[in-house]
């Protein structure tokens, strides 16, 4: 199940670069949650904040607090275990160009040394099939290689694979944004499936995407979270100028 | 319309210049094959001839004696070459990964990648010279140990360097996917940056290796050649470089022969050898991998 997520006082850092100020924001549980804003806005950074990823980075830097469940992240638990509680979906599929699609998506699994064939096989069968991938790839899991499948097909793999360690929140950075309109559409109803079990945290350069898929939606701008509310009021009745300058077209 | 017929002579002068760069690509390619298949053949005119089983299954003959082979020489360059490859391949993957993955930017990989490289120009009877006084003077005698160490070391920058070289071009977004899933760095290099790069790094490997295997300079005051059979490691040992250096300046025109035939077989292993790597590794390759 998913799980909340609480920021206070979030502030990141490239080098000298400061990219996000001064985030405050709660996050529910079992939700889809929306962040929307121009380029440059600090909506990556921040989701990268929420598993630790931003750090990996070496001139990278952060400060304050992130409560995920009852974990403070940046306190109670090392970074490579937040990230098999916190899952992620890049911008562009990221398939290992050596794997199966069988190996693909139970790597974080088998990279954890997990080895119990009966259970990998159940784990990699429901993790495509929550991905809505299963039918497609079920004759070829271990003959293909997961970058021979098309863009859409390798971004619902990549899902699937973040699926088969069992994490609680699932961060997606712009996962559609290099699909063409069909695998879009797939994966934003795979999105409105998930987050009944997920608390899902969308970054979407595509305001009817977030209008689509996500209860709640959250605008950045220059590194400032400048309103945060339900989506319906976010593009309805944002009670920020600066908001409404940006759903309406008038920049970004 | 005068601008149609000079429409037409601008293309035709694309079509030229196309024809033109295509044909240099070409006699490019011609002139780097060419010598190669040029002593590939002139071997195989002199030495084929001397070929037969007891090339492959005698030690040579006493001075003067027509016949015997180089069977030892042959076993010897295994036993030398298993030895560096033992070394070097190892060290020198482990040199790459550091420079690729952990020390990027550091003062002390910057060093490391600036001795590999000086290390790769450094003459080879040079290294032989290094392991003579690092092994062969303290352990007061000459020693297939200290010729493969030799061999090893001169392994070591090219596997290193090729190997940061594959790691670099592994795209970022592999290394990220990895690291999101939640495993922990060193095993996402192992597991995945170093696997995905496998193809380049066993490339360099095999050019290191083919590149050790013809060299008779590290080896003459190192495994320093022996007319019998030794697979010891703690005993002097023929090697085929080595006994082809010795029959080409020997004055029996049978020797000479030999020599030829010692060059072709060494060339004809190189490239079993690295074939049957190829072969090995490849296997495991699914459709549509990258």
């Amino acid at each position: 199940m998913g799980v909340a997520i609480e920021v206070k006082a979030l502030n990141a850092w490239y080098g000298a670069t400061h990219t996000l100020q001064d985030i405050e924001l709660n996050i529910p549980a079992n939700h889809a949650t929306a962040l929307i804003g121009p380029s440059g806005c600090g909506k990556s950074t921040f989701v990268r904040c929420l598993n630790r990823m931003h750090e990996t980075n070496p001139i990278a830097r952060v400060t304050g607090t992130v409560r995920i469940g009852d974990l403070d992240i940046y306190n109670d638990i090392s970074p490579v275990e937040i990230r098999r509680r916190v899952g992620m979906v890049f911008q562009r599929p990221n398939p290992f160009p050596t794997m199966s699609i069988y190996d693909n998506v139970c790597s974080g699994l088998k990279l954890n040394g997990y080895r119990n064939r009966r259970e990998l096989d159940e784990i990699v069968e429901r993790s495509l099939r929550s991905a809505a991938l299963w039918d497609e790839v079920k004759d070829d899991l271990k003959k293909k290689s997961g970058a021979s499948l098309s863009g859409g097909q390798q971004q619902r793999m990549c899902i699937a694979r973040a699926l088969a360690v069992d994490p609680e929140v699932l961060l997606m950075d712009e996962p559609a944004s290099a699909l063409d309109p069909v695998s879009t559409s797939k994966i934003e109803d795979l999105i409105f499936q998930l987050k009944s079990q997920y608390t899902i945290v969308i970054v979407t350069h595509n305001m009817q995407q977030a209008a689509r898929v996500a209860e709640k939606t959250g605008f950045f701008l220059n590194g400032r979270l400048v309103e945060f509310d339900s989506t319906h009021k976010i593009f309805t009745n944002p009670s920020d100028k600066r908001t409404e300058d940006y759903i309406t077209g008038r920049f970004g | 319309m005068a601008a149609r017929p000079r429409q037409n002579l601008h293309s035709a002068w694309r079509t030229v210049k196309d024809h033109l760069a295509t044909s240099l690509a070409i006699l490019a390619t011609l002139l780097v094959v060419a010598p190669l298949v040029a002593i590939f053949f002139y071997l195989i005119y002199k030495g084929a001839s001397s070929l037969n089983l007891a090339f492959f299954t005698q030690i040579p003959k006493p001075e003067g004696e027509v016949g015997g082979g180089m069977a030892n020489a042959i076993v010897g360059s295994a036993v030398v070459l298993g030895v560096a490859s033992f070394f070097g391949i190892p060290i020198g993957i482990g040199g790459g990964i550091y420079l690729a993955e952990f020390g990027r930017g550091t003062k002390l990989a910057n060093a490391i990648r600036f001795t590999a490289d000086v290390l790769n120009g450094v003459p080879s009877i040079v290294m032989g010279i290094a392991a003579f006084s690092l092994i062969v003077v303290p352990m007061h005698h000459f020693s297939s140990f200290a010729g493969g160490v030799a061999l090893g070391i001169m392994m070591i920058p090219t596997v290193t360097r090729t190997t940061e070289e594959m790691l670099l071009m592994v795209p970022h977004s592999v290394r990220e996917a990895a690291l999101g899933l939640g495993v922990p760095n060193w095993r996402s290099v192992l597991s995945i940056t170093l696997k995905t790069a496998s193809p380049g790094v066993i490339t360099g490997c095999m050019l290191a290796f083919a590149r050790v295997a013809g060299e008779t300079a590290p080896l003459l005051f190192t495994a320093l050649g022996n007319q019998f059979w030794s697979v010891s490691l703690n005993h002097e040992i023929s090697a085929l470089p080595l006994q082809i250096y010795n029959y080409a300046i020997s004055p029996y025109d049978d020797q000479h022969r030999q020599a030829w035939a010692g060059s072709l077989v060494l060339i004809a292993l190189i490239v079993i050898a690295v074939s049957l790597v190829r072969f090995f590794t490849s296997r495991g390759t699914l459709k549509g991998a990258s």
